[in-house]
């Protein structure tokens, strides 16, 4: 995917795939397969942020924390700076974890309750070894400081705080091991609009003095186009579409990315609209479509037997805008 | 205006808690005309739900609807109601519509039951023709297969699906106002966009008014002919929606605007609101979003603004109305920029 004039990519995910076995009946009991993520192939460069978006259940916090074999993939491939992760163990694994963090959705659930907010941000010193004493209460100090909280705060427990107080300590956490890539798992979505753009801000900024790459995994399409510099849209356990923000908001090739786009609620009452009203509900991933995943929900003129028998391929349509559609021409 | 079908006037709902006592909603008036959608905005804790509740009298202790609180609705006193008038009111003239159908259906029963049940306690049908019915509604809300959904429980749907069959009960008596609390937050765009569709239909049809509870600007712009803006328990502005887009008064509904990312609209950095909203047992005095106000000044701690007239229709509680030469800060810019 890589021309040779380019730096080598930091993230390298191939073909990944997490399903998941599940038990239903208590009486006849039946196992089926539900392939959340179901091979997806993507780069992350080094200061990079890659937005993916899809609805509920289409696989993009999967795909995160499998990437960070915070659930282990079934199959594929993922090399963070070169290295095979998935063939790391133990104390390896432990080193490289160091560099790649993740900042999750709900502040409430994911901050220890009984541990301060200065305990919550040392931990990973202290795990990684990287200060001890008095340096990593200073090293606390200035993470809270970097974030947005004042130093003093160090003492108090996360419920003291307010949902965007509590997600600057989860990023503050994140950013104590110095990593240089952070899965952002829907990190504003639990956050009132006022106070989502005051972290937004600063994980922009984060971003620009560190250098740190980003997977922006978020449902709100708005919030990743200001943020992601590309875009991955999954569905049902694919990507469907991928290509720069700019190119993949102005110009979407997939008529799922299409319907996505145009069914988002515009703040503007006089705005002309054409919006594309998909019907139906998304199949379960336990039982996906044959063919294209999206056939049956879509209302591309062109859409013919072929959608429902071939698995259509992610392939580059335009200069690094990549479209998995055999209905949409080479050269779009 | 004719003559509002919902007037509320000095809604005070207040909670007594042992953290003190919770001034959730402090002074709401607002008003509903007949087959009008009225857009309620704001952010968590601003009171919108604990409005809606106070309308169908659903505030449980230690939450207390205060004396002096007026909700006239069809020419009538709501709080006045003897509890069996009450009755007779909600479902029937009244529905609501929740956030999660989740929680707001019954695990146990098929969805077909539970849609009837509203038939046979509000008409006195009989369980064969309240299931005809039922059956009926759930087609209209466009659930397929009716005949066979009906018979399903409320688990065995999809989001999108149990969304439907909220509205189907709630329309089954057509009643004259919908209250649709955040009816779309907990769904998916591509399904939020076919719910909407789908209560802007029947809302046509049926020639009903909706109060549309919401934190979504984009959702309001959409579906609201008036909005609402909500903050420390009070209206801050109203406006056609039109001129609220267009033209914002008040300081906090211009952050909102300016805080909120926009497909198409690329800028190098959000716009943001300092501080967070206060806590309803402890409003500021004067102005309650003058602790996060660029434009405050002295008068704003020692006068609660009163509503001031903006335009026809268009109102706001801001000082800046008598005094606008003090608007400053980045906030002044409004939600009108360009787009790319």
């Amino acid at each position: 995917m890589s021309a040779p004039a380019r730096p080598a990519p930091l993230l390298q995910v191939r073909d990944l795939r997490k399903h998941f076995t599940r038990t239903r009946g208590v009486v006849r009991r039946e196992h089926e397969v539900v392939r959340a993520v179901d091979g997806v192939s993507f780069d992350v460069m080094p200061g990079e942020t890659l937005g993916l978006v899809g609805e509920s259940g289409c696989g993009k916090t999967t795909t995160g924390r499998a990437i960070l074999r915070l659930v282990e993939p079934t199959s594929g491939s993922v090399h963070f700076d070169g290295r095979d992760l998935l063939a790391l163990r133990g104390g390896d694994l432990r080193r490289m974890r160091r560099r790649m963090q993740i900042v999750f959705q709900d502040p409430f659930s994911s901050l220890n309750p009984r541990m301060t907010v200065g305990a919550i941000v040392r931990e990973g010193l202290t795990i990684h070894r990287l200060a001890e004493g008095e340096a990593a209460d200073r090293r606390v100090r200035q993470l809270l400081e970097e974030v947005g909280l004042r130093p003093e705060y160090a003492g108090r427990y996360p419920h003291e705080f307010s949902g965007g107080q509590r997600q600057r300590v989860g990023i503050a956490r994140a950013l104590s091991v110095e990593p240089s890539f952070i899965v952002c798992d829907e990190p504003v979505s639990a956050l009132d609009v006022s106070v989502q753009a005051q972290v937004v801000n600063l994980l922009a900024d984060l971003r620009r003095e560190r250098q740190l790459a980003y997977l922006f995994i978020a449902h709100d399409l708005a919030v990743v186009e200001h943020i992601a510099d590309r875009v991955a849209v999954m569905y049902l356990g694919h990507i469907v579409e991928l290509a720069r923000a700019r190119d993949l908001y102005r110009e979407p090739l997939m008529p799922y990315t299409r319907a996505l786009l145009s069914a988002v609620p515009v703040p503007d009452p006089g705005a002309a609209r054409e919006r594309i009203i998909l019907h139906g509900d998304v199949p379960s991933p336990a039982h996906p479509p044959s063919g294209c995943v999206f056939h049956p929900r879509c209302q591309h003129p062109a859409k013919d037997a072929a959608c429902t028998q071939v698995v259509p391929p992610l392939e580059e349509k335009a200069p690094g805008h990549f479209a998995a559609c055999i209905k949409v021409p080479a050269g779009a | 205006m004719a003559e509002p079908l919902l007037a509320i006037e000095d809604l005070r709902t207040y909670f007594y808690t042992a953290a003190g006592v919770a001034r959730a909603v402090d002074g709401l008036s607002l008003a509903v005309a007949p087959g009008e959608t009225v857009g309620v905005v704001g952010e968590s804790g601003c009171g919108k739900s604990v409005s809606a509740l106070s309308i169908l009298r659903l505030v449980s202790p230690p939450g207390r609807i205060e004396p002096g609180s007026r909700i006239l609705f069809e020419g009538r006193d709501l709080l006045a109601l003897d509890e069996r008038a009450m009755r007779a009111i909600r479902g029937r003239r009244i529905a609501m519509v929740f956030q999660e159908p989740m929680t707001a259906l019954n695990p146990v029963f098929t969805v077909g039951d539970q849609v009837a049940e509203v038939a046979r306690i509000h008409a006195r049908a009989s369980r064969a023709v309240a299931w005809k019915q039922a059956v009926a509604m759930l087609d209209r809300v466009g659930i397929p297969a009716p005949d066979e959904r009906a018979r399903e429980y409320p688990h065995q749907l999809s989001g999108g699906m149990r969304q439907r069959v909220m509205i189907a009960m709630a329309l089954m008596m057509k009643p004259a106002l919908l209250i649709a609390d955040e009816p779309t937050t907990a769904l998916d765009v591509t399904i939020q966009a076919q719910i909407l569709e789908l209560l802007a239909e029947l809302q046509r049809e049926y020639g009903m008014s909706v109060l549309l509870i919401t934190h979504d600007l984009g959702v309001v712009a959409e579906t609201a002919s008036r909005v609402v803006v909500m903050y420390g328990g009070e209206a801050v502005e109203q406006a056609p929606v039109a001129a609220l887009f267009a033209a914002p008064h008040h300081p906090y509904t211009r952050g909102l605007l300016a805080a909120m990312p926009r497909l198409g609209l690329l800028r190098e950095r959000l716009q943001t609101i300092p501080g967070t909203v206060p806590a309803p047992t402890a409003w500021p005095d004067g102005c309650r979003f003058r602790d996060r106000c660029s434009s405050a000044w002295e008068r704003c701690a020692a006068e609660h603004p009163p509503v001031y007239p903006i335009a026809p229709g268009h109102e706001s509680r801001c000082h800046l109305a008598h005094e606008p030469a003090r608007r400053d800060g980045p906030a002044a810019a409004g939600g009108r920029a360009v787009r790319a």
